[in-house]
């Protein structure tokens, strides 16, 4: 123990006398001098006259965009793949096998390097860009142009609408299972919670007088303006993250279907329960138990690998503040400290989450 | 008398199973047709095969180029024989010797060579336990990481000094990955063990180092190897790049082994430990001889998981400037006769770690069905 307390203690002295050595005190005043660089991809207000602060900022959102919209589609793409993976069809069964394996022992960064060489050299260049919908989309090796909404005063009520239908449905969820279990009485919830959370707004929208309008991309010169664009380090950075992470997913839900013995469903169709509500009664709520907790550090790892971003060019926190802020500055020491810091945040919020899921699902054993 | 035969009870012959039952047929019908979303099912997928299957096909066999000087001249080649254009691996083989050895110096490749056949006759004996002369084969295997890296480096006893900055292409990747995995395994286990200690302190300081180190990604950490790391030595130390990014490989996999080995640890029963205890064995006899044997046999699909994950994270050195092969084929990008030809690159350096993880992946099914003592 003291052993290990001397070794802290002589690298902590090692650092401050290497620093004074060479002139660097470990402060971040750094972080409100102007950042002078440019980024690509901001998702709030950014020039390079803004701070170091507000670099870092715009990393963390671009790191949480990929991290948030990789989850989504990995977590989709990953329970269809699993479930197809166990599924009587020959056919599909080994293409799945096939897919699954390819992805698992190739390393993401050659998947991210792949997809990204393959959307920047073969999608057409902006002049020839592919028109889908009739001029709504375009889509070219300089990003995905979508049109961008433009929001009038009165889409508020639409928003408020979207609030209360959200509100509506949990308190009816609870209300509908209240009726349940006195009466044995079992409500649609899910058609009527559907009706609120989606045909209640859109009325309210055409009500309102639909206030809401789109700016189109538009061909000028030599690249597309106005709309909002989707530009191909994130596209390739989200379709490689998420693909990659949908076949680790897909073998997590396939192994947690498989944990729950048949005889649950053969006792469930005995009781005379329906299949559709045998597998949401019975089944899901038992594979969850075992699918979650892997699939939570599943997560961790999207967040983890978007680091790799800095290998396409991608502006994330690592390649912001831990790259071309770090080369500007000489500051490793502080740089580093806010990357690995936020990092280490997301790392133990995921995993707060994970042990309080944990706990609400706990078998209850009597 | 009729045609029909007649048995006495019993002495029937058995029928052969239906047509529809056996054979090619009734595997279709069984396995494919067997209802009428199965039949959709197939259909959709045959139909997806067809559109992707051939132009894949003919991209990587039929209309690729094996032997040109040039991407000129692959194009050319094509056009000659009408064909698409298709996979360049004329340039693959051009560039197979700096893909293998990187910058290692010419006339001194029969080291590599030599150190890697060393390092395959040390696993043999570690990874079969029905290998001939297997107790010898142990020593050896202890010995040999000292020869092999003192054949890779030199410097000393006649061999020529290599800077380990002329490493490169697959060399760096089994360099790296091989010492990753054979310093990771004790150390997990000395973290492990550390985690389930009695001592508070220890048992902190264990935990820290467990979940900082698995709470960031690799690549900051190599940031920090190949930027900082020189900080915190003392003054006037000057350390490799390649033994930091090896320090920070090892020590980040130990994490997630320790991890895996805990899972190990506490899925053995209480039981054991007090049976041990009753028998009169000291810690590290009972831990030895009883806890860790159980414990790791359940975790080996765990461990052989992070082992893959640590060998496929090798690539990442890219990005702090060392040339494994995808950097090494990035580099060679940059010729102005080759442009343009990073899908082939991509794609035979993806060839080349499923190869290699694929057969960890099947070497670990084949070591838990060994050690499977159920029944």
């Amino acid at each position: 123990m003291a052993l290990l307390f001397a070794f802290v203690a002589f690298i902590v002295n090692n650092a401050i006398t290497n620093l004074e050595a060479i002139g660097k005190g470990y402060s971040f005043k750094f972080l409100w001098d102007a950042s002078n660089y440019d980024i690509n991809q901001t998702l709030i207000a950014y020039d390079s006259r803004s701070p170091h602060i507000r670099a870092a900022t715009v990393g963390l959102l671009n790191t949480l965009l990929v991290a948030v919209t990789g989850i989504i589609i990995a977590t989709i793409v990953g329970f269809i793949l699993g479930v197809l993976r166990l599924s009587d069809n020959w056919l599909i069964n080994r293409v799945v096998y096939f897919y699954i394996e390819y992805v698992r022992n190739v390393p993401v960064l050659l998947h991210i390097l792949l997809v990204h060489g393959i959307v920047v050299n073969t999608l057409p260049i902006p002049k020839n860009a592919i028109n889908m919908a009739d001029g709504t989309f375009f889509l070219t090796n300089r990003g995905f142009y979508i049109p961008k909404p433009l929001f009038e005063p009165a889409m508020w009520a639409v928003f408020i609408a979207l609030l209360i239908g959200i509100g509506f449905t949990w308190w009816f969820k609870n209300y509908a299972k209240q009726v349940q279990d006195d009466t044995g009485k079992i409500y649609p919830v899910f058609w009527i919670s559907l009706g609120a959370i989606i045909v209640f707004p859109i009325i309210v929208y055409f009500l309102a007088g639909s206030p809401m309008t789109f700016e189109y991309s538009v061909l000028k010169g030599f690249n597309f303006k106005g709309g909002l664009v989707l530009r191909p380090e994130y596209i390739a950075l989200t379709l490689a993250l998420s693909l990659y992470t949908a076949a680790f997913i897909a073998e997590i839900v396939r192994a947690g279907i498989q944990a729950i013995s048949h005889g649950q469903t053969e006792a469930a169709y005995a009781l005379g329960i329906k299949p559709s509500r045998t597998m949401s009664l019975v089944i899901i709520p038992q594979a969850l138990r075992v699918i979650i907790p892997p699939l939570s550090s599943q997560y961790l790892n999207i967040t983890k690998n978007s680091s790799l971003a800095i290998a396409i060019g991608y502006m994330d926190i690592v390649a912001t503040i831990g790259g071309i802020s770090l080369n500007q500055t000489g500051r490793e020491m502080e740089c580093m400290t806010i990357v690995l810091g936020i990092y280490l945040t997301f790392s133990l919020l995921i995993s707060a989450f994970m042990n309080w899921y944990n706990k609400r699902m706990k078998l209850v054993e009597r | 008398m009729s045609t029909e035969q007649s048995y006495a009870p019993g002495t029937h012959p058995d029928l052969p199973p239906p047509a529809s039952e056996i054979g090619v047929y009734g595997w279709i019908r069984h396995n494919l047709l067997s209802s009428t979303t199965n039949i959709v099912v197939t259909l959709v997928t045959l139909y997806l095969l067809y559109l992707i299957l051939p132009p894949v096909l003919s991209w990587f066999f039929f209309d690729a180029v094996l032997t040109a000087d040039s991407r000129d001249d692959c194009r050319a080649i094509a056009k000659a024989a009408n064909q698409e254009l298709g996979a360049c691996w004329a340039f693959i083989s051009h560039r197979f010797e700096l893909f293998v050895y990187g910058f290692y110096p010419h006339e001194e490749r029969w080291r590599v060579n030599l150190a890697f056949i060393l390092m395959l006759a040390a696993f043999y004996p570690v990874l079969f336990d029905n290998a001939p002369y297997r107790k010898q084969g142990l020593y050896f295997a202890l010995g040999a990481p000292l020869v092999i890296g003192w054949l890779l480096i030199g410097g000393f006893f006649g061999l020529e000094s290599v800077d380990t900055d002329q490493f490169g292409g697959f060399l760096l990747t089994l360099v790296i990955g091989v010492t990753g995995i054979v310093g990771s395994l004790p150390i997990g286990i000395a973290l492990a063990l550390g985690r389930q200690s009695d001592m508070p302190a220890l048992r902190m300081v264990c935990v820290t180092f467990i979940e900082f180190i698995r709470g960031v990604p690799l690549i900051t950490l190599l940031f920090v190897a190949s930027t900082m790391l020189n900080y915190f030595l003392p003054p006037g130390t000057t350390f490799d790049l390649l033994l930091r990014v090896l320090i920070m490989v090892t020590l980040f996999s130990s994490a997630y082994i320790a991890e895996v080995i805990r899972g190990g640890l506490q899925a053995i029963p209480k039981g054991q430990t007090e049976a041990a205890d009753a028998m009169g064995l000291k810690y590290w006899a009972s831990m030895r001889l009883i806890i860790l044997p159980q414990a790791l046999k359940i975790s080996i699909p765990g461990i052989v998981n992070t082992f893959i994950g640590l060998y496929k994270d090798t690539t990442l050195v890219i990005i702090i400037g060392l040339f494994d092969p995808l950097g090494m084929g990035r580099a060679s990008l940059a010729d102005t006769k080759w442009q343009g030809l990073s899908t082939e690159i991509y794609v035979f350096v993806a060839l080349f770690f499923f190869v290699s993880c694929f057969s960890m992946a099947r070497y670990s099914l084949y070591l838990e069905k060994k050690l499977h003592t159920g029944h």
